[in-house]
């Protein structure tokens, strides 16, 4: 009887990944279901405060990204909750392998099938809220920055509710306070971009957030996990 | 010789009702250990203290003499735990989700289809779990431990929703993982065949 | 450490602590806050600028510099429950939590009633005063936590995640509303003039924060003690302290 060579970091974390890609394909509704909130959203606000175009260019930054941060929110629920369900939770918790992997690749894919249609859809968005042309390239620049920080950070969220029955709202009220700076760097960078100023420094700051996300929240997220499937 | 696997004064409480208190027993290779109770006693809580999924109240579970909570790595990679849940994901093949907890577990991934022959699932290897019974289902977790290099088994309710034949089959596996050394601890409500081996209970009636 | 911790990782000894300083910590907050109080609204001498209605400083500041401490400690409690598996730290800090959201929620309320007269506007986005709303989005975020699970050392653990996730971001949400209110800075705020108070009112001031500490400790005495005998109820000790207070 051969005892079969440990999986590498990498082959573990591609295994994870590809089986949740796999998983999802079959569920299209949690991959367009959050986008369509995100447009059916960045519409609403045309409606609710008229279409004068100065003053949709001034708050467009703004309005994409707490729409952004808000189908992140509503998205993010799907990422732990089949897997608690039936048990494959369990099992990735009782591997040998680390999970603090098994959780980063969690969280990429839900990234690839979340946070980069966001980016993709985003020209869209801005086109619709007349924002101005000079802020495209920061728009995308801070969306790809940040939307991986959103998953990552919201994943923690996710990991402490989802044991629990009534997990939705309160996800929200856990998560959302702890958006607030990547929410007021990425605007900032897109406003500064917008008036022709300078924006690498948020671009920087961004970026260390995503970092230390990075390196804080899988293990993070892996202590939460412990404890929801208690 | 060290034990394999500990429970020392284990107390577990549920909803305000101590299931058990101070439970201490001790696993060595060889053994099978069949836990009892009445629904609600406690035996599925018993099981996840063993596998670590759930913290004791009170107590420890050691895994060769060293709490399982410092020695994680080390005992998961001798664990196999087949709980409630089958962990079987419905949008997965029978062979994919089959070959996904054999790579996390670390099991031998040559020859799955002896394993879903001995499950009678042969015939239903592409088909997607999503339209396989609920004991297919199962199934389908089970067949695992045809592949396992781990030496001990925790499997609430294996028996359910398997047929005589499995049953039997399934048996004579226990068996040989015994006979290999293993060891096994298992809750079921049927009645087993196994004659020649003494199968050691545990009730968790008489704890309180 | 671990070794003078040790005997009170007991929760029977824990709770006889706390049961033997609490009178001593509810005593002295009360006559200081007396104390305070008295000397503070009645004899303090009036602001130059904002005449009598700057005495609203003696709850105000007491409360705003401790909220953030009770958060502090808060997380300290749950490091130690973390790193030396000691329970009873779980119970501090769930007992710590509400007293900070309300001593946060005492900090806003009173600052808006003070910004009402001296900036014009109950609420202004000012860096401190949104950073101070946040924290009680924390603090409520541990709280909600807390209670959505039924059993308590299962609720701390998951709170104590969300606390230590905050402590990190604190300084990143403190630092990022400061720098955002830099750079949105409309309206000008005509902040406190005097920038050294005069030790007539700061002592008054010291006196008060002061007894708002303890306070905070005699109130954290209380509810630890409340955590504890629930985190306990099926032990004997806890059963024959029932017992005992049935009979009287």
């Amino acid at each position: 009887m051969s005892t079969p060579q440990p999986l590498s970091y990498r082959q573990l974390f591609w295994q994870v990944m590809h089986r949740d890609l796999k998983v999802a394909v079959h569920n299209k509704g949690d991959i367009l279901n959050p986008l369509i909130f995100l447009v059916i959203v960045i519409t609403l606000f045309p409606l609710g405060i008229g279409p004068e175009t100065n003053l949709l260019t001034r708050i467009a930054p703004g309005i994409i990204w707490v729409a952004a941060l808000l189908s992140a929110l509503l998205s993010l629920e799907r990422l732990f909750k089949n897997d608690h369900s039936d048990g494959s939770l369990e099992q990735m918790l009782l591997s040998p392998q680390p999970l603090f992997i098994m959780v980063l690749a969690k969280i990429s894919a839900h990234w690839l099938l979340t946070g980069l249609p966001i980016i993709l859809i985003a020209p869209l968005l801005a086109l619709m809220l007349h924002m101005e042309p000079l802020a495209y390239p920061a728009l995308m620049i801070t969306l790809a920055l940040g939307t991986p920080v959103l998953s990552l950070i919201g994943a923690i969220g996710v990991a402490l509710t989802v044991g629990l029955k009534k997990g939705g709202v309160l996800l929200s009220l856990l998560i959302l306070p702890l958006y607030i700076p990547i929410l007021i760097f990425a605007t900032a960078a897109i406003e500064a971009a917008a008036l022709n100023m300078p924006y690498s420094g948020h671009i920087a700051i961004i970026s260390a957030l995503l970092v230390l996300a990075l390196t804080l929240s899988p293990f993070a997220v892996s202590a939460a996990l412990r404890v929801s499937t208690n | 010789m060290n034990s394999l696997l500990r429970a020392y004064q284990l107390t577990c409480i549920r909803e305000d009702r101590v299931l058990f208190d101070e439970l201490s027993f001790t696993v060595n290779a060889g053994d099978l250990i069949q836990i009892e109770g009445a629904n609600g006693a406690g035996k599925t809580s018993l099981l996840r203290l063993l596998a670590g999924l759930s913290l004791p109240y009170e107590g420890e579970v050691r895994y060769r003499e060293q709490a399982i909570t410092k020695c994680r790595e080390n005992y998961y990679q001798n664990l196999t735990f087949i709980g409630h849940l089958a962990g079987v994901k419905g949008e997965l093949t029978t062979v994919e989700n089959l070959s996904f907890s054999l790579a996390l577990q670390q099991d031998r991934i040559d020859n799955i289809d002896n394993a879903i022959e001995r499950v009678s699932l042969t015939g239903f290897e592409d088909s997607y779990a999503s339209h396989l019974s609920a004991g297919q289902n199962r199934r389908i977790a089970l067949a695992r431990l045809w592949q396992s290099t781990s030496k001990i088994w925790i499997l609430d309710e294996p028996f359910t929703a398997i047929d005589k034949s499995g049953v039997a089959q399934l048996e004579q596996l226990f068996l040989d993982h015994v006979a290999r050394g293993g060891a096994i601890i298992f809750t079921s409500h049927q009645e087993l065949q196994i004659a020649n081996h003494s199968v050691q209970r545990i009730n968790l009636e008489d704890q309180i | 450490m671990w070794k003078w911790l040790h005997p009170y990782a007991k929760a029977e000894r824990s709770y006889q602590l706390a049961s033997t300083l609490q009178p001593w910590f509810a005593i002295s907050s009360i006559v200081l806050l007396v104390v305070g109080a008295v000397w503070g609204l009645a004899f303090a001498p009036a602001e130059l600028y904002q005449k009598e209605y700057y005495r609203i400083i003696y709850i105000h500041v007491p409360a705003a510099t401790l909220s953030m401490s009770v958060y502090m400690a808060m997380a300290t409690a749950v490091l130690i429950s973390m790193v030396w598996q000691l329970k009873l730290a779980d119970a501090a800090a769930a007992a710590m939590a509400p007293i900070g959201a309300t001593l946060t929620a005492i900090a806003l309320i009173t600052g808006a009633i003070w910004g009402a007269p001296s900036w014009g506007t109950s609420w202004v986005w000012d860096a401190r005063l949104t950073s101070y709303l946040i924290l009680v989005f924390l603090y409520l975020g541990v709280i909600a936590l807390h209670n959505a699970f039924e059993d308590k050392a299962l609720a701390s653990r998951a709170a104590g995640i969300l606390t230590l996730v905050g402590v990190v971001n604190i300084p990143i949400i403190k630092y990022s509303v400061e720098w955002w209110n830099t750079l949105h800075q409309t309206a000008t705020i005509s902040k406190l003039s005097a920038p050294s108070m005069s030790s007539e009112m700061l002592w008054p001031l010291l006196t008060n924060i002061l007894a708002f500490a303890l306070m905070i400790g005699a109130l954290t005495l209380v509810r630890f003690k409340n955590e504890v005998l629930a985190r306990n109820a099926m032990r004997p000790w806890v059963r024959e302290l029932a017992a005992k207070v049935g009979d009287k």
